[in-house]
């Protein structure tokens, strides 16, 4: 079993200049230096971990990342109280903060004084303080690959839901990332607020009208809203828009304008900062066959997926319903002269697409902060996965994801991590170069 | 009741004047000249360039390394800097413009995305200088600025430093290379691509290269979309990676279709008018924030600036749904569908 080690770490703000020359010539700074214990107790600089600086009023006066000393220092105008915060997506893997909720620090800078000012950082291994090669290892090779698996398994359950429409449609959604963020800061409401989140007369009312409820059944909620977003979505936009022949590229540019709108809509209710569930945040990783270490709820999440997925496959492969999807996709106009309900069976695809987007987002959540900028970062990380498996086709969307959520993580051993999802974008640019109709895809007429 | 319409009035001045110095001011400038690479794009050859800001992007960075890392002069270093467009158009289209239009999108936002990750990242440092990014590059170019960075008032119009000549000379780039677009489009190639834009097969049938003029196209409009780059980072000579953030795109596709796609001087009546919107309504907003009209329970001072994100995915919405053509396109040539 392996033991989290906890690794408090110190950084220090210190102010420069006013010591020696007065401090109009040389002008204050804040400086911070980050470093992690290594497995042997010595200190390791923390490269490329970025900061920003803001002032009292909260104007951001400046940013950098860590140089290879472990330093950020940043001029700043005058002395007076500053507020230094970590990004905390920047943090190499295996080092976290101790505190996730305190990612701001505040730095008296005096002139000529000097202040400091803690960030409690744990390194779960004690090692990896750089980032990316830090040697290939069998350990690491099956880490990694678990990690693939399970991110291919959350975008993979999500993608469906996009392959599918576009496979009756003929849309590509751009806003279907924003389901994912959806579900997620869904299940955050109810695993913390309840109804009563919004509506204060609630706040007597038994969860999860009144209060949070556990997380599992913040899931189950979010699950039937995000169902219910799909079909308000299509219900309202996209069935009328079908309606009125509205080309595909200008529903395309609408999911956009959709996308965006939710996007920051997202951000003006919940904020910018990260968040997290109020249940299973802090678990630790077991150890299976000595390779790889999952938490728990990691390998429930994987779990639920892989049998939501066999029931998605089964659903599609024998009901009734789920033929009619797959012959919507394969020629639409068939489907409809040999009777099929295009337009029911359309909404029901995007119920289930909201539906499962939802869920992958809300697991997403377990493994990294629950945040308004999930949406975009997941974007394009789908749009790999069904590109490479086949835009149209469930399954490739599925075998897709598996891959692009392998790539990236298998690339963190070539690559720094902060450019792993370059990788699979640049695969994804690559395989539209030489095999354009993806793995399972059926080819095009190519012009 | 005077008093109070008296108070309205000022503050009305004062946003007024605000959002008209926004309205033709750099940024302005910069979203004209973008919007019309883009209209190249979309409105006339129907390619959907979801990644305009990496093009934007690459013309900023190029010229800044350009003069800092390789000592090229400014004019040398800008030219590198359209160069780098041309290469990102070439890299771009090569695989996508025989597919479908929206692999052409999906394709275009992802390496935007993956050119501002690269710029800021610690493997690149040594050149893009991570996410603190170039400053202090443009002084050569700056010290031929004849104002000499003096501010500069005009009736509602207040422009500092720098600005005063690039709106200056941004507008007359601006009308060049609009002149210039009327032009290339009113010749036989200009007729061509709008063809392809209509009936790809029946211009194929007709024995053009259709995937030539897209990629033509697509080159052309990359091209004015570096110098949007190049001029966008001279006005505060600074390049920065977390400036081209894909959102920015968008503005830019509302700049473009709020004028109407497909009419010559449109992105540039569409940029103005844009940006007179977004400053006017932001202002106002703040405004009626400051007073404590609106409490800042519902909008927090410092969440005015989110608004502006919010209005441009309605704007988005609401005229691709229900006035594709802008403000002064024509429908009929907004009726584009992908293969």
């Amino acid at each position: 079993m392996q033991k989290r080690r906890f690794m408090f770490v110190a950084v220090f703000v210190a102010v420069l200049g006013g010591l020696v020359v007065p401090a109009s010539a040389e002008g204050e700074q804040v400086q911070v230096r980050l470093q992690a214990r290594d497995a042997d107790g010595d200190r390791q600089p923390v490269i490329g971990v970025v900061f920003s600086v803001a002032n009292e009023a909260g104007e951001t006066i400046g940013a950098g990342e860590t140089d290879e000393e472990g330093v950020f220092l940043l001029d700043v105008p005058e002395a007076g109280t500053y507020i230094v915060t970590i990004d905390p997506e920047s943090l190499p893997p295996g080092i976290g903060l101790v505190n996730p909720d305190r990612i701001s620090n505040e730095a008296r800078v005096d002139v000529g004084g000097v202040g400091n000012s803690l960030f409690a950082v744990d390194s779960e291994d004690g090692v990896s303080t750089t980032s990316g090669s830090s040697g290939i290892s069998v350990r690491r090779v099956a880490q990694l690959s678990a990690d693939g698996i399970k991110l291919g398994l959350f975008l993979g359950m999500a993608a469906i839901g996009l392959s599918l429409i576009f496979g009756t449609t003929g849309l590509t959604s751009f806003a279907h990332s924003e389901m994912m963020t959806f579900g997620m800061l869904t299940s955050y409401f109810f695993n913390y607020y309840g109804l009563a989140g919004f509506l204060g007369f609630m706040a007597s009312w038994p969860p999860p009208f009144g209060g949070g409820v556990n997380l599992i059944f913040a899931t189950m909620i979010s699950v039937v809203l995000g169902g219910a977003f799909g079909y308000l979505l299509d219900a309202s936009i996209f069935a009328p828009l079908r309606r009125r022949g509205t080309s595909l590229v200008a529903q395309l540019v609408i999911t956009i304008g959709l996308a965006i709108f939710l996007r920051y809509l997202f951000l003006f209710l919940f904020g910018g900062g990260p968040r997290f569930y109020a249940e299973y945040t802090a678990q630790s990783a077991r150890t299976y066959f000595g390779l790889v270490s999952l938490t728990d709820k990691d390998l429930i999440a994987m779990g639920i997926t892989i049998a939501v997925l066999v029931g998605t496959g089964v659903f599609l492969q024998r009901t009734r319903t789920g033929k009619a999807m797959r012959a919507i996709a394969d020629n639409r106009d068939l489907a409809e002269s040999s009777g099929i309900d295009v337009q029911r069976v359309i909404r029901l695809v995007w119920v289930a697409g909201g539906a499962l987007a939802s869920l992958g987002g809300t697991f997403l959540g377990l493994s990294e902060n629950v945040s308004w900028a999930l949406g975009f970062r997941m974007l394009l990380l789908i749009f790999a996965g069904v590109t490479l498996g086949g835009l149209g086709t469930a399954y490739g969307a599925l075998i897709g994801c598996l891959l692009v959520g392998l790539g990236v993580q298998l690339s963190t051993l070539f690559v720094p991590i902060e450019l792993k999802n370059v990788g699979a974008l640049l695969v994804m640019i690559v395989v539209l170069m030489v095999r354009p109709q993806g793995i399972l895809g059926r080819a095009e007429r190519i012009g | 009741m005077v008093g109070l319409t008296s108070i309205v009035a000022l503050d009305m001045g004062s946003v007024l004047s605000a959002s008209l110095t926004q309205a033709f001011g750099p940024q302005a400038v910069v979203f004209a000249l973008a919007a019309i690479g883009l209209n190249i794009h979309f409105g006339y050859a129907g390619l959907l360039n979801f990644g305009a800001i990496g093009f934007l992007a690459v013309g900023a960075y190029g010229t800044a390394i350009g003069i800092l890392s390789l000592g090229l002069p400014s004019g040398i270093a800008i030219l590198l800097g359209l160069f780098f467009a041309l290469v990102l158009g070439l890299v771009l289209g090569l695989p996508t413009l025989r597919l479908r239009a929206d692999y052409l999108a999906i394709v275009t936002i992802a390496a935007a995305e993956i050119i501002r990750l690269l710029a800021r990242s610690t493997a690149l440092r040594g050149v893009t200088r991570g996410a603190e990014g170039l400053n202090e590059w443009a002084g050569g170019l700056q010290s031929l600025n004849p104002w000499n960075g003096d501010t500069v008032s005009m009736g509602p119009f207040t422009y500092r430093g720098n600005q005063v000549a690039v709106v200056v000379f941004g507008w007359i780039a601006v009308a060049i290379v609009t002149y210039g677009v009327y032009l290339i489009m009113k010749s036989p190639w200009g007729r061509v691509l709008k063809a392809i834009r209509e009936d790809e097969d029946a211009v194929r049938a007709l024995g053009k290269n259709a995937y030539a003029f897209k990629m033509q196209a697509l080159l052309l409009g990359g091209v004015i979309m570096g110098f949007a780059g190049f001029i966008g980072a001279f006005t505060n000579s600074t390049v920065q990676p977390d400036v081209y953030v894909p959102p920015i795109t968008f503005f830019m596709w509302t700049a473009l279709i709020l004028g109407g796609a497909a009419r010559v001087a449109s992105p540039v009546v569409g940029a103005i008018i844009f940006w007179f919107l977004i400053t006017f309504f932001e202002a106002f907003l703040g405004d009626l924030v400051a007073d404590g009209t609106i409490p800042s329970t519902i909008l927090a001072p410092t969440e005015v600036s989110l608004v502006r994100f919010l209005l441009v995915g309605l704007m988005l919405m609401g005229l691709m749904a229900f006035r594709p053509q802008g403000i002064f396109g024509n429908r009929e040539e907004m009726a584009l569908d992908a293969r």
